[in-house]
């Protein structure tokens, strides 16, 4: 069931570049367990969203299925919503973003679904350099069939049900990494200050952002025992950079700490400006990335932040050359070559 | 009873594969349409990319009967040294073995009847070219000259088909015609020439056009305005792609920007394919996948998505012989009901059946707009004979007066003037609902596509009467699909006639043929040509109308039948099967035969029954 939230606005709401409110941003109430991690990551996608001053109608939601795949209906109440398929979400995105190029398409993906049913898709999604926010709300279990163990669980995690993980866990981001994503990053939904900023830096990315999103299951693996859980994720967090976000036409005025600071320009001449807490991290290089993310493992620790970006690279677009317009708007005057020409090919078949 | 062979035989030619004999050989069949004489191209291929047996049947005949003969062949070009004794065997009484005699061959077996032509094909090759690659390719060209003397095909009709395939590529021309020559004077100055089958010039191709029926659903795409294409590389569908991307590549890029207005993504596998296709028709631009049998199993899911969450999309089968992988480069009409009602739950989908590369072309346009119409997936049937085969058949035309129909979507003047808008609202009863692309309007339309159950409103709701609700619509709207889809196309005798016939797609290629047939003693002939299901009233009256009806099928459990019986609840006795699933083309011969035996039999099953 889905509830229509109030319609009230408090008089004095900040109003954004084009007139709205944050509030336009949210969808309906959610049904997720209440304190569901996914949640954090909803109301992050509306600050993001709000603050870059995006039109709501522009942007489409894509999902598959799962926990997570539902959340889309949660934000974004004013968009187009895709809740299609499990694992495939990253090729109905595909056809989506190749029909109409002029959209933002943020997509919303789980664990089982990406890293499990749908782990081709989302390799071939990479590779063919959409321009797309690419979010996995990564909880290690799966939440709708109650609790199984997913493939993004480590070695010897417990679910509740006190089920052990034989094997290996895929790693996503370095997956990610591998592939030729443009832009990755790990972040952690408790962490709504990091997790806003780093959203409002991939929307902007012109190219493929991936974002791993830690996202504890309250109802099956939030025990002491899980790697998932929110105690633990806060306790092995650790970032190497603090990013912050400068749109294009705002000034550099933040109030993280001083210091060591990279600034990284982007397509529409917005800028990340990474504050490192570690001095030899830097954003451009993917071997370094991976590196990182296994150095932080092997101390038991989570390493979030914007982990590689790569500003200057080709979009799918730029590299099939297609038209300006895009291809759903293109009408049959354009489209269809007319009797004429049929002719000259009947030609060829006699 | 002897018939004259003139304009009238069957010519099979035996190469290997990989050796360039495919495009001597079409030049060959192309000669005999520029010939005025009706003239059918069989490939038969193996699942192999170089050295296998293949062979390229050629059906000559001016009463226009154009299917598969069958038997064996009245002149066989044995180029193929592996398959050799075995051509032996094919070859008909006082028919033509034409062979490379460069060295000798073992003969022992074929008929006294049997003329043998040796022609030093390699030999002559060796003589003329330097190139190990040329002598290869042009032992084609010369026994296609050879023939040419042989069936008495005028010369000229051969240069200038060269001239034609060369246009562009000009120093490649005099090599060809010299090849030709080579073999045409060979035959001329050692055989008596022309032989009994002989071609004689008549008119009867008036503007008929030779060509495969992919082709024709790719110019079928073209023209319906497709532009995104998801795909997954499978035989036979292959060449639907390659073609539309070929003519996309000439008809398509934008004359200012040298950009394309299409894009082609070859997908990681067939659900991919058809998520592309689907994700791009949800954002309202016309899109398609091409696949065979093993693509169709891995799309089902998606089918199921289509036709829950309403998205339009055209997908191609070009059908192959399954189950499974199957016989892949063999031909068969067998995921009717697969794809009828593809996926879990209760879903049916509109088939269309193309029965020639002009219907291809046509029921291709006619797909879109049904797709974009109806809000679904729109499967088209074509099958591997139809779509990897030459077939003679009326030019592809477009009407530079028509316009695409989009179907119910609602634009940004639609929608302000709207004061609630809700998805699945039946506002016209006719189950179609207007649907909103994202980007339209700043606050009005948008909504949660899902393939989860919703109320009218788009949100998600389990509640028993939203379902059943939404399940009814849809049934509504497959009866609104029954009276727009392509009528089936019945000839009937005022009387009812001594034999009914039902078929689709590429039987029809022998239907003419099987009238003559039965006419010759002198039966009546009734026929219901299936374009489409949903099947519309006409097809219920034309069985109701009738005792008895023979359903013709190209697959062993008889389903399109099965599909009849069960759509119509019709009485399982009024419709006999025949058919043929062997993985080659039917012949007009089979059907004959098989309908005359179950015409035997009849009568005595009935007296069992009583």
């Amino acid at each position: 069931m889905s509830y229509a939230k109030s319609t009230f606005r408090h008089p004095n709401l900040k109003v954004n570049d084009i007139g709205l409110t944050y509030r336009d941003y949210e969808g309906v109430v959610s049904t997720l367990c209440a304190g569901c991690g996914h949640d954090s990551i909803s109301a992050a996608i509306v600050h993001a969203c709000a603050e870059l001053s995006l039109p709501p109608h522009k942007i489409a939601k894509m999902s598959g299925i799962g926990c997570s795949s539902k959340a889309p209906n949660y934000f974004l109440g004013r968009s187009h919503g895709f809740n299609s398929v499990h694992g495939r979400m990253p090729s109905v995105t595909t056809g989506a973003n190749i029909a109409n190029k002029d959209l933002t398409y943020l997509a919303m993906s789980g664990d089982g679904d990406t890293a499990s049913i749908g782990l081709g898709q989302f390799a071939h999604v990479i590779r063919r350099r959409l321009n797309m926010v690419y979010m996995v709300a990564n909880n290690g279990v799966y939440g709708l069939t109650k609790g199984q163990l997913a493939a993004t669980s480590d070695k010897g995690a417990r679910n509740k049900a006190g089920d052990i993980s034989p094997f290996n866990e895929i790693d996503l981001c370095v997956m990610a990494l591998q592939l030729g994503a443009s832009f990755v990053a790990r972040c952690f939904s408790g962490d709504r200050q990091q997790l806003v900023s780093i959203l409002k830096a991939a929307i902007s990315h012109e190219g493929f952002a991936f974002i791993d999103i830690i996202s504890p299951c309250v109802t099956f693996n939030n025990q002491a025992n899980s790697k998932r859980s929110y105690d633990y994720v806060q306790q092995h967090i650790s970032t190497a950079a603090i990013s912050d976000f400068v749109p294009v036409k705002d000034e550099i005025s933040c109030d993280l700490p001083a210091g060591n600071y990279d600034d990284i320009c982007l397509h529409d001449g917005s800028l990340i400006r990474l504050y490192k807490s570690d001095e030899n991290f830097k954003c451009d290089d993917k071997l370094h990335a991976i590196n990182m993310i296994e150095k932080h493992k092997v101390k038991n620790q989570i390493l979030t932040g914007l982990l590689y970006v790569n500003p200057a690279i080709d979009t799918y677009h730029e590299v099939n050359q297609t038209s300006d317009t895009p291809l759903n708007q293109l009408r049959e005057d354009v489209l269809c070559p007319g009797q004429r020409v049929l002719s000259s090919i009947n030609e060829s078949f006699r | 009873m002897t018939q004259s062979k003139t304009n009238n035989f069957v010519i099979r030619f035996a190469n290997t594969n990989g050796t360039g004999s495919a495009s001597a050989n079409h030049m060959f069949a192309k000669a005999i349409m520029r010939m005025g004489v009706p003239v059918s191209a069989k490939n038969i291929f193996p699942s192999n990319i170089q050295g296998s047996p293949t062979w390229y049947e050629v059906r000559i005949n001016e009463q226009g009967f154009l299917g598969r003969r069958g038997g064996a062949a009245d002149i066989m070009v044995a180029m193929n040294s592996q398959s050799f004794q075995r051509d032996l065997e094919d070859v008909a009484e006082n028919g033509y073995l034409l062979y490379d005699n460069s060295k000798s061959q073992d003969l022992t077996a074929v008929p006294s009847s049997v003329k043998k032509l040796g022609i030093p094909i390699a030999q002559i090759c060796e003589k003329e070219y330097q190139d190990q690659r040329l002598r290869q390719l042009f032992k084609n060209v010369i026994y296609v000259g050879a023939l040419a003397a042989l069936l008495d095909i005028e010369f000229d009709v051969l240069r200038s088909l060269v001239s034609d395939q060369f246009k562009g590529k000009e120093k490649l021309i005099t090599p060809n015609i010299f090849a030709l020559e080579l073999g045409y004077q060979y035959a001329h100055s050692h055989f008596d020439c022309p032989l009994e089958p002989r071609i004689e010039r008549r008119d009867l191709i008036g503007e008929q056009i030779l060509v495969d029926g992919n082709t024709g659903c790719a110019l079928g795409a073209v023209y319906a305005g497709a532009t995104v294409v998801g795909w997954y590389p499978i035989t036979p569908s292959t060449s639907v792609i390659e073609k539309f991307s070929n003519y996309c590549e000439r008809l398509r890029i934008d004359p200012a920007t040298g950009k394309k207005n299409f894009a082609i993504v070859q997908a990681e596998d067939e659900l991919a394919a058809i998520g592309i296709a689907i994700g791009a028709g949800w954002n309202g631009a016309r899109s398609f996948t091409a696949t065979s049998g093993p693509g169709i199993s891995l799309m089902s899911e998606f089918l199921g998505l289509s036709y829950f969450a309403e998205v339009p999309v055209v997908l191609m089968n070009i059908q192959r012989t399954g189950p499974s992988t199957g016989m892949p480069t063999r031909t068969q009409q067998s995921d009717i009901l697969a794809c009828a009602y593809a996926s879990h739950g209760d879903t049916k989908h509109v088939l269309l059946f193309p029965k020639c590369p002009r219907e291809c072309f046509e029921l291709t346009t006619i797909a879109f707009d049904l797709a974009d119409r109806l809000q679904t997936a729109v499967i088209l049937m074509s099958d591997l004979d139809l779509g990897m085969n030459d077939h003679l058949c009326q030019p592809f035309r477009w009407d530079d007066e028509r316009r695409y129909d989009l179907g119910k979507v609602l634009n940004e003047q639609e929608l302000e003037a709207l004061e609630q808008y809700g998805r699945y609202q039946d506002v016209d009863k006719d189950g179609i609902c207007p649907r909103t692309l994202a980007g339209t309007h700043p606050s009005k339309g948008a909504f949660f596509t899902r393939g989860t159950s919703r109320n009218r409103n788009a949100v998600y709701s389990e509640r028993s009467d939203d379902y059943v609700d939404n399940m009814q619509r849809l049934e509504k709207k497959f009866a609104t699909a029954a009276a727009l889809v392509p009528e089936a196309v019945i000839q009937q005798t005022r009387q009812a006639a001594d034999i009914s016939l039902i078929y689709y797609g590429t039987s029809a290629q022998v239907i003419d043929e099987v009238i003559a047939g039965f006419e010759q003693q002198g039966l009546t002939v009734d026929t219901m040509r299936i374009r489409a299901f949903p099947f519309g009233p006409e097809v219920r009256k034309f069985v109701q109308k009738r005792k008895n009806c023979y359903v013709i099928e190209q697959n062993r459990d008889a389903q399109m039948r099965s599909l009849l019986v069960n759509e119509l609840n019709l009485s399982p006795q009024v419709l006999t099967s025949i058919l043929n699933y062997d993985g080659l083309s039917i012949t007009a011969e089979m059907v004959i035969t098989k309908i005359a035996n179950e015409r035997k039999i009849a009568p005595i099953r009935q007296g069992v029954q009583r």
